[in-house]
């Protein structure tokens, strides 16, 4: 085992991006490159018409102007490629431009392609639309009530589908219950705002056909894929690259139609066109994260032992079913709602709901945070019922560290975990035991102090291809990874995976020198371009690592098994007898004679008699497409400590603490630094953010104005720990991490709130929590000072 | 005396290198330098002035380039983040905290953040963790969660900075 | 029916730029395009405006290198600010630190970094949003403003600068150039701001500036509230309940509460409800008025 897999390794990748030497996509340009602007609707819900572009056509410089009925016949509606089974899906066409119909504000009406984006930008202004409104809906429960605006005629009280998950005897926990936990939990709409926006840059070669397409993305051969599908182009002729991406977060995931469209204008207009978003374009165009509103029961006994869960759930989808949009409230939600609890009975029916805001799908966490916090706030709340402490009956009903592999009754099996040791050095670091009397003498005081626990364990490392298929995923959850070795015995791995922000081409390299011994200098790490790499299925859900890490060290172990029999050969040793330990390979036992990776390369490629074994083909590459046997689940516990103003309502984080289990770590500083990141979206979601639409439809919080995304100052500092239970399915002993500090955090910071404020009487309150929602309840209670 | 018109032509030095060129008086800053100048490093991450990716330094004050006409800098000196390095490579202490600190991940804000820093800490060498970030108050990170950012910005405050040759 | 499209805001409409090197060349300018120009000082508020398209004046006059615009002093009592101070050189200012901490204290709490590194007193203030923090402090400070144009000069009290949201009493052809304030001796000022995070607007700022006679009794006293009206606006009846009393804790207590009448907040769906908004009116000015005090305290 190298030194390298574990340690904190400075990344490879930081050179360019600190000295402003990336390439995102809006850097990428080619000579007489247009521009291209959407029109977008201004009405959530309306007729279109008619559409006149004439004034636009005759300004400067513009090149072209194209409405929804010019690209009827070239570009299909946008799929949607995770077509949820057994939920009653209906089945919604989305045009990347609207034909004759808008349904949420932002859907493109036209674009307008012009020489310098201010020219497309004064053009567009002159685009006149007639718009006929239509009654709006943004509400889910309000859309699926009689007499509600209808989205589409056949998606009958705009419910496009009625999913349901059980197992155990749900109605016999109730039956049995002694106490019961009742309910409504809004999770809010958010915004994924990574900083980078989205955009694409097309290129058509007049030669060869090839379409380039420059774009953000987290999956870019998925995107070839879907892009293929919409606009005819076959994906032998299509490339994209999408190697340095500012930010994804489930965001850049989906494929919206954008981008096609800038790859038909670039194809039919026979020049390079270019489109990015600006923020507020963003916010309407790029998909929408959470929106839940849920009926949560918990059936318990009157000793803590939780019976069973019930929920009910009302889903936004938003205004169409976008590409990952339908799995997300389902699959990626009710099977993980039991937790970490050993809960013999869940029943889960989710209704996913259609409404004229902008379509809602993956976001950081996709489904696990609507469902830990489900779970996490009942628990608190079963506590508080009961009077027992929180972390006493979280205790009481975790899985045992000896039960795992650990089935639950939704159908998933836990593939490892030790909640309870998670939780102990949660409570050792903040010294729980001594917290309630410090909150006692803080409440005599006149002061509110909380804490709040959330105990997590989500499913990532998505997935195993059986299992995600049977769920009408429409591609299989494998990862693909090339393992070149050149005659120089340098490495370059080809990774289907699309980091853009993670890390991997540092922890990928570090898992290279691990399985093969090699320099960490040696190994390249090549991403994001379609024309280089075997098809790959992208980096979200927390699968880099479990999914593409465990795929390089298969590839890489298969690379080390001919390369030891290759260098058998060179020593005229049995395969058997030879091992390779630190590069070199040798007769196990006795150092010398050795070869070292460069001799056994060029061997490999030399192809000799005398250099490879007879039979064996020459060259030592090796691709391997890897499919995991199960999702992985990291685990952990988070505690956050909050004191909340009497006066103003404002809340303040006094100490934030997290343990959290990833398995086998291969570079801790890149882990803290996901930790880091994915805590601050939970904490932002529990204490900012909100995505509002008014009843007309308009985006309320539409620019960075208005959505409060924290800065540095209201960001608290984190106190990080770990503990390490690897997964024993998983090659190499790894979990994901990338989502879990968002799902832990989130409940953590609510449950804290809620405990500051318990003693007044107080349950539950929803997210998010601001100062002047906290000092309603506080005058109220008359507690506000 | 100038006269009033559409277009006009600016003199900038940028990063130590002199240019002339006609624009646009509309053209925002931050467009100047990545387009005509090619001066990509340089982002552009929001229309409201709220995001700081595209934070320069302009005549010694950090300012966000976007809330800028290029022709407003007509005679200024500029420092983008590719000027910060020195000729031969050798990376400003910033820019080596930040990659020592795991001080970025998608590395789309990281520009706008290392110019500030550098601003913040000609004014103010030693700052308090506190001071840093409200420093930092004008760029939005979503990846970092912010505390390894500071932690560089702290570390490179350790180390004696210099004026880079460009300036 | 037709709506404006939904826009993208990267760019401003094309318009005509200059740059004059004196007030009297920049005057020649306003007086002939007037109506359809706009004064170009920090442009912290008017480009992201020009970028959204809602503000396309057809001449933009850059003030940025008139020279001596830009200053901060004292001269017999009277502190005087230039109105192309930016916000950072006020912040960092050893005079007002010492003399009028309050706008230092301000200054601080506007917007970010780089917005105050360009950011200008006097653009704040023209562009007259009354959840800016400027308002309310210069009208705690009973400031005068110097209004100049060919015509000469005028002087406009803070009180009747503002007239509505976004609405100064400016002519077209005027460039504020400056404001003065007294400050007596045992004087003490302070601002407090309720904000959801850093760079948002205030959704309470509330600027108090009180001085001491020579028996501790208020001598004089300026409230100015923000974000609680379509103004910025003085809380005058706050002020009298407090003119020549003995700033107990009782009294502050009092004049919080009336400050907290005397203003017209609105519901605001992100920050919080007018009923909220007067609530913290009056926590807030306690918080001012108490911390003033204190202040001149120190001094004395």
């Amino acid at each position: 085992m190298s030194q390298v897999f574990g340690s904190r390794v400075r990344r490879r990748e930081d050179p360019r991006f600190i000295t402003g030497h990336g390439h995102f996509t809006e850097d990428f340009t080619v000579p007489k490159m247009a521009s291209a602007v959407f029109v977008r609707s201004p009405y959530a819900h309306a007729k279109i018409k008619s559409i006149h572009t004439e004034k636009a056509r005759a300004q400067p410089g513009v090149i072209a102007v194209f409405i929804g009925k010019d690209t009827e016949s070239k570009l299909a509606a946008v799929p949607t490629a995770w077509p949820v089974t057994n939920g009653n899906l209906k089945t919604t066409k989305y045009f990347p431009i609207a034909i004759d119909k808008v349904r949420y504000v932002g859907d493109p009406v036209a674009v307008v392609v012009a020489q310098s984006q201010s020219e497309a930008l004064d053009a567009a202004e002159l685009v006149e639309v007639d718009y006929e409104p239509l009654p709006v809906v943004v509400d889910s429960e309000k859309a699926v009530a009689a007499g509600a605006p209808l989205l589409y005629e056949d998606v009958p009280n705009n419910i496009a589908l009625d999913w349901k998950v059980s197992g155990g005897d749900i109605e016999k926990a109730f039956r049995e219950a002694e106490v019961v936990v009742n309910q409504r939990i809004v999770n809010q709409r958010l915004l994924p705002t990574a900083i980078e926006t989205r955009g694409a840059s097309a290129d058509y070669d007049l030669g060869s056909g090839q379409l380039t397409i420059w774009m953000t993305s987290q999956n870019p051969h998925v995107h070839r894929f879907l892009i293929s599908a919409i606009t005819g182009v076959p994906e032998t002729k299509l490339r994209i690259v999408s190697t340095d991406v500012g930010g994804g977060f489930g965001s850049k995931l989906p494929c919206f139609g954008g981008e096609a469209v800038v790859a038909w204008l670039a194809k039919t207009l026979r020049m390079p066109v270019k489109w990015i978003e600006d923020r507020r374009e963003n916010y309407v165009a790029t998909n929408h994260g959470r929106d839940h509103v849920e009926y949560v029961e918990l059936a318990a006994k009157r000793d803590g032992t939780i019976l069973g869960l019930r929920v009910k759930t009302y889903a936004n989808l938003g205004a169409w079913l976008s590409t990952a949009g339908p799995g997300v409230p389902t699959i990626l939600f009710a099977l993980i709602l039991s937790g970490p609890y050993k809960i013999p009975a869940v029943a889960c029916e989710v209704i996913g709901v259609l409404t004229n805001t902008t379509a809602v799908d993956t976001y950081r966490g996709a489904g696990r945070p609507e469902a830990t916090l489900i779970i996490e706030r009942a628990v608190d709340m079963l506590a508080q019922k009961i009077g027992m402490d929180p972390a006493e009956v979280r205790m009481k009903n975790f899985i045992p560290e000896s039960e795992f592999p650990a089935n639950v009754p939704t159908g998933l099996s836990y593939d490892s975990g030790n909640y309870a040791g998670a939780m102990r050095k949660a409570l050792g670091m903040v010294n729980y035991e001594n917290f309630r009397a410090e909150q006692a003498k803080a409440r005599a005081e006149g002061k509110l102090l909380g804490l709040g626990i959330s105990s997590y364990v989500e499913i990532c490392g998505l997935g195993p291809s059986s299992v995600v298929r049977s769920t009408g995923f429409g591609l299989g959850l494998w990862e693909s990874t090339t393992v070149r070795v050149h005659p120089s015995g340098k490495v370059t791995v080809f990774t289907g995976a699309n980091p853009h922000g993670q890390g991997e081409e540092t922890t990928f390299a570090q898992i290279v020198v691990e399985e093969l011994g090699v320099k960490l200098d040696d190994v390249e790490i090549i991403h994001g371009d379609t024309d280089r790499i075997a098809f790959g299925m992208g980096t979200y859900g927390s699968r880099a690592t479990p999914v593409a890490g465990a795929s390089l060290a298969v590839s890489s172990r298969k690379i080390l098994e001919k390369a030891k029999k290759i260098a058998a050969h060179l020593i005229e040793a049995r395969p058997e007898d030879v091992v390779m330990e630190n590069g070199r390979f040798h007769v196990r036992g006795s150092k010398e004679p050795s070869k070292g990776w460069g001799d056994v390369a060029y061997a490999a490629y030399g192809a000799g008699s005398n250099e490879i074994p007879k039979g064996m083909e020459p060259g030592l590459e090796d691709i391997t497409f890897y499919d995991p046997v199960n999702f992985v689940f990291p685990f952990g516990t988070h505690i956050c400590i909050v004191e909340v103003s009497r006066q103003t309502g404002e809340v303040k984080i006094k100490r934030y603490v997290a343990v959290d289990d990833c398995g086998r770590q291969i570079n801790p500083m890149l882990v803290e630094g996901q930790i880091h990141g994915g805590i601050t979206q939970g904490i932002s979601q529990a204490l900012w953010e909100e995505c509002v639409y008014d009843q007309d439809g308009n985006l309320i919080t539409g620019s960075l104005v208005d959505y409060a995304v924290p800065t540095a100052v209201e960001v608290p500092h984190y106190e990080l720990s770990h503990t390490v239970t690897p997964s024993p399915h998983n090659p190499i002993g790894v979990k994901g991490i990338g989502e879990a500090g968002t799902i832990a955090a989130t409940p953590a910071v609510v449950n804290a709130v809620v405990d500051a404020l318990s003693h007044l009487g107080v349950t539950h309150i929803d997210m998010p929590l601001r100062s002047d929602k906290i000092w309603e309840i506080l005058e109220e209670k008359g507690a506000a000072q | 005396m100038d006269r009033i018109s559409k277009q006009k032509r600016i003199r900038v030095n940028v990063n130590g290198k002199q240019y002339a060129e006609d624009v646009e008086a509309r053209m925002p800053l931050v467009y100047f330098l990545r387009e005509r100048l090619g001066l990509t490093g340089t982002h552009v991450g929001c229309d409201t002035t709220n995001c700081g990716a595209c934070t320069v330094i302009v005549d010694d004050r950090s300012v966000k380039s976007c809330t800028m006409f290029a022709v407003q800098a007509d005679g200024a000196r500029i420092l983008t983040i590719e000027g910060l390095a020195e000729n031969d490579g050798k990376l400003h202490p910033i820019q080596e905290e930040f990659w020592n600190n795991h001080g970025l991940q998608c590395g789309f804000c990281t520009p706008g953040f290392i110019m500030q820093a550098y601003w913040l800490l000609k004014e103010n060498p030693n700052p308090s963790e506190d001071e840093v970030r409200r420093g930092i108050s004008g760029n939005l990170c979503r990846c970092t969660g912010y505390q390894n950012i500071v932690k560089a910005i702290m570390e490179a405050s350790k180390t004696r900075i210099e004026v880079p040759a460009t300036m | 029916m037709n709506r404006p499209s939904l826009k993208i805001f990267l760019i401003p409409r094309s318009f005509e730029y200059a740059s004059p090197t004196s007030l009297e060349e920049a005057f020649s300018y306003l007086d002939e395009y007037g109506q359809d120009s706009k004064i170009l000082a920090g442009g912290q508020s008017l480009i992201p405006l020009m970028k959204l398209r809602l503000a396309s004046p057809k001449y933009v006059i850059d003030i940025n290198r008139i020279p001596d615009l830009d200053y901060i002093r004292e001269n017999n009592g009277w502190i005087e600010v230039g109105a192309l101070t930016r916000h950072h050189a006020i912040e960092t200012s050893q005079l007002l630190k010492r003399r009028v901490p309050i706008m230092p204290e301000a200054a601080a709490m506007i917007g970010d970094p780089q917005i105050r590194n360009n950011g200008t007193i006097g653009g704040a203030l023209v562009h007259a949003d009354p959840s800016a923090d400027w308002g309310a402090v210069i009208m705690a400070l009973r400031a005068e403003l110097r209004m100049v144009s060919s015509a000469g000069e005028r002087m406009v009290e803070s009180d009747k600068f503002f007239v509505d949201t976004l609405a100064a009493a400016t002519k077209r052809n005027e460039i504020l150039t400056g404001i003065k304030f007294q400050v007596m001796e045992k004087s003490g000022s302070s601002y407090v701001k309720l904000e959801r995070k850093t760079q948002d607007f205030a959704t309470v700022g509330v600027a108090a500036q009180i001085a001491l006679n020579d028996f501790g009794a208020c001598e004089s006293v300026g409230i100015g509230l923000a974000s609680v009206a379509s103004t910025s606006i003085r809380a005058s009846k706050a002020e009298e309940v407090l003119a020549g009393k003995e700033l107990t804790k009782a009294a502050i207590e009092e004049a919080a509460i009336v400050a907290s009448n005397e203003c017209s907040p609105s519901d605001d769906v992100l920050r919080g409800s007018a009923r909220y908004k007067r609530a913290m009116v009056k926590v807030l000015t306690e918080r001012a008025l108490t911390h003033a005090v204190s202040r001149v305290k120190k001094e004395m």
